[in-house]
């Protein structure tokens, strides 16, 4: 009776499997039971959430050990999965600040005649280019934000849906004219440090706004490319808001456990400690999953939330993925360039360049104040060794979100580039870990004399750390690195840039497509809609918002 | 000079960050004249919007005489062996046609011929000019500047002045004693004696009036207003704030930057920024003037193919101002524009609406179609209301260029 | 008054670099009346040769013809008027410390050590660079495509543009050069190949001539470029140096009728109405002229020759925004006789001579012009042009080397010593090959980008008058607004290698340019 029970729960077959429960997976997964079908997420870990998680490391603290903003996260998603109903609530902070070698600040400021003065304390001249500045950047995100919700097109097909999109892409492109045009292609070529030169003077201001283009990517910011990640960072919005930041009450864990929630609420089961081994495929059609575990899981479609290499490579027959794919996947560049530092405080550190009374140090902070000192990090790098004075984005979200850590403590996020995967060639040890880890603490240090005796508990990871655990190649954020090579209908690469894979029933929803990483949940979102496509059922995937 | 809690902070000041408001040399002043506390922010300084009454404030505009703070306005000075060469490369109009002594009302483009503002330049030496406009002009200069002889600065910070509006301000300008101010033309610029170094006065405005504007140093603000008010004890001066004056430029069919078009140079939507030809100025612009200028090209070709928009000013059926009232074409009922600034002009007793409606409609006489939303104790209502395209301002009396004014 | 300032000309050329003369020539074909002003005393810009010590000559800056418009080489029968070549595909031989040399040939590569997998790889990735190098190459040949304004010969571009993409390379192949468009150097050979001598030489291809180490982005766009440019990427030897290929461009203006005057240079462009109207010499002479075109690069043009106020100010910031960072500094030794390197035939040496071990060594002599310091260990390509053109000297031997990478403007400034400093790094760097060198040396010089730029007018010491990036290419090159020739200013003209296709000494933006300014005329 029982075995026969086991045998007819074997023989069970889902519409979909999604294998990984990150925030696209989840996302993928709500959209697709809520368009009415039998969805099984798996999860490989013990918990949900991927990159996007709270965890209680340490103590009560709750640490959101990967990821730590949430403002690039689609608004429409947010509201079609109903995630405010499962408790996602995305607060906005402000502040933040770039401490100078000498001893002196450079403040953010919302309110913008605030920071004009701020920009006129350390260089006049720049207060002016500021505006000129915001409202390029603002021009470029309203470009480029409708694209985010859509496939890319293919540019080789003749396909009607194809050849429309494209006639899409091009009309965007024809409305910017000539002189737009231009700017635009320099955005997409230039490093962030030649397009900063365009506006500013003042290497701490170039600095100050430099660190959103180096983050997570293996590019320093004299590399051409690099402008292209400052943009993907300034994309994101809270409430309208363009280019605002925010994080999710509760940590980065109340994204996915409301998109668990919307999971549920639509019918969808979750299983976690279910690490996928292969995705299984007869006849150049799936047919399911096989566990670790060796249970097998039956699906007529499988969506795969991990990166290129990661499904391509480590949970598929080369046979089934083709010669194409394999070669394809390995050519996938995912280089890891970034280390995180999570670390419960006892109290608030006190960085000694601030005035009294600042709020600044509500929001997120950096320590290089200078161009040269990005590129000299990103040097060692290359060189296969962590920065000596890493780019390092602080940021402490219990002064805004009282709920990560005990009463009058507080969790220190802290985001280091640049960091290699693998230590010149060799896997890290606990011994390097530390080595990394006291460099970094060594340098905030620098800034404030009473953050050491704060300290109360380090969690190290670098990139081989994040890969191990939750499965990002070298541990690099994105899922693959943000080049003009990899992106739009070069994400992944070509013929799996549209969400699907080499066989029939095979689907990829993770920040590994367009429109890339951060936690956009776009990925997902457009992968579920190409799949109820193939489905022929009415899509649940809304549409972007628009802004005219 | 001020109180504690109007200090301006500077950039120098490290609590600069305390306070994002920066106060008028005239700000004491004008304070002891507020009674509703209502003001908003204009480039960092604070500005009323109003002081007791926005319609009392107006006809202060058209009765009497009133004062507006334009301390915010950013001002900038030219100056150089090139400067004329500047600033005829700058702007559309022909600056050989503006001596010494004269002021220009001009808007100013990008190469695509679309307007980043619009503003006066004052011709003060022969090679020095001042530049004044709502918005912030640095980084526009600061190209244009690119290998011309010149020296450019902003002295938003060092110039106070006042916008002095009305039929009665001639007559309180000669009790001041500047002499011979009588026989300034509209668009004059002049410098008279006053006590702490001279202060220069043009006959300028935005409220399609007589007017004058006086532009002195910071520390001869309130001296000045002293010697206004002892001056003017028998006119009924009023210092007006922002709504009083929104009402006069509107009756006067006047444009505002941000309010009737959005800065060419600040605008992020392709095809949202407006041509001179756009903004009913083609008045202002000299193709042939010899010389090259910001937008030569494209305005040229415009000419050619003709315009997007235009410009026009409404008489509007009815009593209810056509606030962002969308424009119907009389015949087929389509689409055709907007309204960008409305208001019952008090004076011309005209319900006037300013807009934009697509080529080739909005000729002067065509008719076209309001929707007017208002409300009436939070209830809301919607009328149609037929439009006519008025030939020019509802507002443009002959007191405005008379030279030498009459008393009042 | 002289006649001379009476005569009006249909054109006036101001450079009489390789672009200046073709364009020269070919508007003087046309039945145009031009003069071509240069301001030194001799023709050749950029293309030159000159004395280094007693009567021995060499190329001063380009010193390998691999880029020459075939089009321009056959319509203008340069070489009737004198352009001969000392030798035509000069093989490359990347050099070993250990000497065990690479040897490029064509498609071919050998080494001792190498995969058979990589030599295949090689010659099936040549083959491939020159497909795409085919379907791009028609680009050159023609004004850039205006996607704003297209008249029906730009129609026709783009279909055949996409024609070639789609249909000439297939999809899978078009998509793969839509990938591969963007990406670095580096990338590119690591997918493809193992060998790091053989990456290390291929990336030096990449950046030669850049602001960009294999690691950065777009590079592989600069490697490419090589190949779709000239005869797809073989390299000749002009016999009498480089001068010879300018000075048969010149006799060819000439005989199509065209003056050419040295020794004048431009003082400044008169401009009336709107529109050019003629040229004042330093001496002040005036030229009259409704035609002005100008060799130089957008910069200068704009702001020196011209002068800014004639322009839209949006379009001079956009001018002063064009990247034109160079690297390269030009080496030139005098050789007692010839060095002697290991593992190397004095035949050998006819070669061109690759340093850049691996891709590494090549990236890490590119770290330091970002930080305005010049390469500690540089990378180079030589040549001994002596050893097929006996003209250049009557004994001993002379030895160009290209080397990277110097910064335009090095931290301290190109004081004496500086520039003897990096001197002797870059003999040291030829001695860790070539033993001997030291001893041989008769006379060695050396020319930073600063000296390119004030010598040639090289702005920023960028060959190219401006970095070749996807967003300087094209409709793009230099800024849209004078990208087809045309400067926004009635009359005035481009014809440098600043706008489309720029390169080295290719001549495509002279013929180009010559085109439209006729195509406007009609």
């Amino acid at each position: 009776m029982k075995s026969a029970l086991k045998g007819k729960k074997l023989m069970k077959k889902y519409d979909v499997i999604v294998v990984g429960a990150g925030h696209n997976g989840l996302t993928n997964a709500a959209f697709l039971a809520k368009a009415g079908l039998d969805v099984l997420v798996v999860e490989k870990n013990d918990y949900i959430g991927g990159a996007t998680v709270s965890r209680n490391l340490h103590g009560d603290w709750k640490y959101s050990n990967c990821s730590y903003l949430a403002s690039l996260f689609r608004p429409e998603i947010y509201r079609h999965l109903n995630l405010a109903k499962h408790g996602l609530q995305v607060v906005t902070y402000n502040g933040g600040f770039t401490l100078t070698d000498c001893g002196d600040y450079l403040g953010s400021y919302s309110d913008h005649e605030v920071m004009r003065r701020e920009i006129r304390r350390h260089s006049p001249v720049d207060v002016d280019a500021y505006d000129r500045y915001y409202h390029q950047m603002a021009k470029w995100c309203r470009f480029i934000r409708p694209m985010l919700l859509r496939t890319p097109p293919d540019p080789t097909s003749f396909k009607f849906r194809d050849l429309d999109e494209l006639r899409w892409l091009g009309k965007k492109f024809f409305d910017l004219g000539p002189r737009d045009l231009h700017d635009f292609m320099k955005f997409f070529t230039v490093s962030v440090g030649e397009f900063l030169d365009e506006f500013f003077h003042s290497d701490l201001i170039k600095a100050h706004k430099a660190g959103s283009a180096v983050v997570g990517t293996n590019l320093g910011a004299m590399s051409p490319g690099t402008a292209y990640v400052l943009l993907h960072h300034y994309m994101g919005d809270v409430d309208g808001a363009v280019g605002a930041w925010g994080f999710p009450r509760g940590g980065m864990g109340a994204v996915s456990g409301a998109l668990a929630g919307a999971v549920k609420e639509h019918g969808g089961e979750i299983r976690t400690n279910a690490g996928v081994d292969q995705i299984m495929v007869k006849n150049g059609k799936v047919t399911g999953v096989r566990l670790e575990n060796g249970e097998e899981i039956n699906a007529d479609r499988v969506v795969s939330n991990l990166d290129a290499r990661k499904t391509f490579l480590g949970m598929m027959d080369p046979k089934d993925a083709g010669e194409k794919v394999v070669k394809a996947a390995k050519r996938y560049k995912s280089r890891g360039s970034s280390g995180k530092l999570n670390i419960a405080l006892n109290g608030v550190p006190e960085f000694t360049a601030l005035p009294k009374g600042s709020e600044l140090i509500k929001g997120d902070f950096h320590i290089v104040d200078n161009m040269e000192a990005y590129e000299r990090g990103y040097d060692e790098w290359k060189d296969g060794k962590w920065s000596t004075h890493p780019y390092l984005d602080l940021l402490i979200p219990t002064l805004t979100d009282p709920t990560m850590a005990p009463p009058g403590k507080h969790f220190m996020t802290c985001f280091v580039q640049y960091c290699p995967s693998r230590v010149e060639g060799k896997d890290w040890t606990p011994v390097l870990l530390k080595q990394f880890g006291d460099n970094v603490i060594d340098n905030i240090a620098k800034y404030s004399p009473n953050f050491k005796d704060l300290i109360e508990h380090v969690e190290i990871r670098s990139g081989q750390v994040i890969d191990n655990e939750i499965g990002l190649t070298e541990g690099n954020i994105f899922q693959g690195e943000l080049s003009l090579n990899q992106l739009m209908f070069n994400r992944p690469f070509h013929g799996c840039a549209q969400y699907r894979g080499p066989v029939n029933g095979l689907y990829l929803s993770g920040s590994t497509t367009h429109p890339g990483g951060g936690v956009m949940g776009a990925p997902g979102a457009n992968s579920a809609r190409e799949i109820l496509i193939d489905m022929n059922i009415s899509t649940t995937v809304p549409e972007d918002e628009g802004d005219d | 000079m001020f109180s504690e809690t109007n200090e301006n902070r500077s950039e120098h000041d490290p609590m600069h960050w305390k306070s994002a408001v920066k106060y008028s040399p005239f700000y004491n002043k004008i304070k002891e004249y507020d009674y509703v506390n209502k003001w908003h922010r204009w480039a960092e300084y604070t500005t009323p919007d109003m002081l007791e009454d926005p319609t009392i404030e107006y006809f202060a505009i058209r009765n009497s005489a009133s004062i507006f703070d334009i301390t915010p306005m950013s001002k900038y000075r030219i100056k150089g062996p090139e400067a004329l060469d500047f600033m005829n490369r700058l702007l559309p109009r022909d600056m050989t046609k503006i001596r010494v002594g004269r002021v220009a009302y001009t808007v100013w483009c990008d190469d695509e011929g679309m307007v980043c503002d619009d503003g006066t330049v004052f011709r003060v030496a022969e090679d020095e000019y001042l530049l004044c406009a709502q918005e912030r002009q640095m980084e526009i200069l600061r190209r244009n500047a690119i290998g011309m002889d010149i020296e450019y600065s902003e002295v938003t910070d060092e110039v106070a002045a006042i916008s002095f509006q009305g039929p009665c301000t001639c007559a309180i300008l000669k009790n001041m004693g500047f002499k011979d101010v009588e026989t300034m033309k509209m668009f004059d610029v002049r410098y008279f004696d006053f006590p702490g170094g001279e202060i220069m006065i043009s006959r300028t405005g935005y409220t399609g009036d007589l007017g004058y504007e006086i532009w002195t140093k910071n520390d001869q603000a309130e001296p000045l207003w002293d010697a206004i008010y002892a001056a003017g004890k028998d006119y009924a001066i009023r210092p007006i704030g922002g709504d009083a004056l929104e009402i006069a430029r509107i009756e006067a069919g006047l444009i505002a930057a941000n309010v009737d078009f959005s800065p060419a140079n600040e605008t992020v939507r392709p095809g949202h920024a407006k041509s001179p030809y756009e903004l009913g100025l083609d008045w202002l612009v000299k193709l042939d003037k010899g010389v090259v200028f910001n937008g030569r090209r494209a305005l040229k070709k415009e000419k050619e193919n003709g315009s997007r928009y235009r410009f026009v000013r409404l008489d509007v059926e009815g009593n209810k101002p056509a606030h962002n009232a969308y424009l119907f074409d009389n015949e087929d009922g389509k689409n055709i524009g907007y309204v960008s600034s409305a208001a019952w002009a008090p004076s011309a007793k005209t319900n006037v609406g300013l807009g934009f409606v697509d080529m080739p409609h909005g000729e002067v006489g065509d008719v076209v179609w309001a929707e007017i939303y208002y409300q009436k104790e939070l209830k809301w209502n919607r009328r149609w209301a037929k439009c006519t395209v008025m030939a020019g301002p509802a507002w443009n009396p002959p007191r405005k260029t008379l030279t030498p004014p009459a008393d009042f | 008054m002289t006649n001379n300032s009476m005569k009006k000309y249909d054109a006036v050329i101001i450079g009489a670099g390789h672009n200046g003369l073709v364009c020269a020539a070919y508007l003087a074909k046309a039945g145009k009346n031009v003069v071509v002003l240069e301001a030194n005393e001799q023709v050749g810009g950029a293309a030159v040769t000159g004395e280094l010590v007693d009567g021995k000559k060499t190329s001063i800056c380009a010193h390998y013809l691999n880029q020459l418009n075939g089009k321009v080489s056959s319509e203008l029968n340069l070489t009737s008027h004198g352009l001969k070549l000392a030798a035509t595909d000069v093989p490359t031989i990347a050099l070993n410390v250990d000497g065990d040399h690479l040897r490029f040939n064509g498609n071919t590569v050998q080494s001792s050590n190498i995969s058979e997998e990589d030599t295949a790889n090689y010659t099936k990735f040549m083959s491939l660079i020159h497909e795409y190098a085919n379907t791009l190459g028609f680009l050159m040949d023609e004004p850039p495509l205006d996607i704003f304004n297209m008249d029906f010969s730009d129609k026709m571009t783009a279909l055949k543009l996409g024609w070639k993409l789609r249909f000439g390379l297939g999809a899978e192949k078009m998509s793969e050069f839509l990938r591969m468009i963007g990406m670095n150097i580096r990338d590119v050979l690591d997918d493809e190949f193992d060998h790091e001598p053989l990456k290390g030489a291929m990336s030096f291809d990449a950046v030669l001539g850049t602001h960009t180490g294999p690691y950065s982005a777009g590079n592989f766009f600069t490697f490419l470029y090589r190949y779709a440019s000239g005869d797809r990427g073989a390299l000749a030897i002009p016999e009498g140096g480089m001068g010879t290929v300018t000075s048969a461009m010149a006799k060819a203006a000439k005989a199509n009728g065209a003056e050419i005057r040295t020794a004048a240079k431009v003082k400044s462009v008169n401009v009336e109405n709107c529109a050019v109207s003629g040229v004042v010499l330093e001496n002040g002479e005036e030229i009259k002229s409704d035609c002005i075109i100008s060799n130089a690069h957008i910069r200068t043009t704009v702001l020196d020759i011209v002068g800014t106020k004639y322009f839209e100010a949006d379009f001079v910031k956009r001018t002063t925004d064009v990247r034109s960072r160079g690297g390269a500094a030009k080496l030139h030794i005098v050789l007692k006789k010839l060095p002697e390197f290991k593992g190397l035939t004095s035949d050998d040496l006819k070669s061109r001579l690759v340093i850049a071990p691996n891709q590494k060594e090549v990236e890490h002599s590119f770290n330091h012009i970002k930080y305005k310091e010049y390469s500690e260990k540089p990378i180079m390509e030589i040549s001994i042009p002596s050893l097929v053109d006996s003209s250049l000297t009557d004994e001993g031997h002379i030895l160009n080397a290209t080397v990277q990478f110097a910064p335009y403007d090095l931290k301290g400034g190109w004081t004496a010593k500086a520039k003897a400093d990096f001197l002797n790094k870059c003999i040291d760097r030829i001695a860790e090959y070539a033993p001997n060198i030291r001893d041989v040396v008769e006379h060695a010089e050396i020319l930073t980008p600063l000296d390119l730029e004030e010598r040639f007018g090289l702005v920023g010491g960028n060959w190219h008058h401006g970095e070749l990036t996807l967003d300087q290419m094209l409709m793009l090159r230099p800024v849209p607004e004078a990208s087809r020739y045309a400067l926004p200013l009635d009359g005035m003209y481009l014809c440098g290698a600043s706008a489309h296709p720029g390169g080295g000494v290719m001549g495509a933006a002279g013929r180009n340019a010559a085109q439209a300014i006729l195509k406007g005329d009609e």
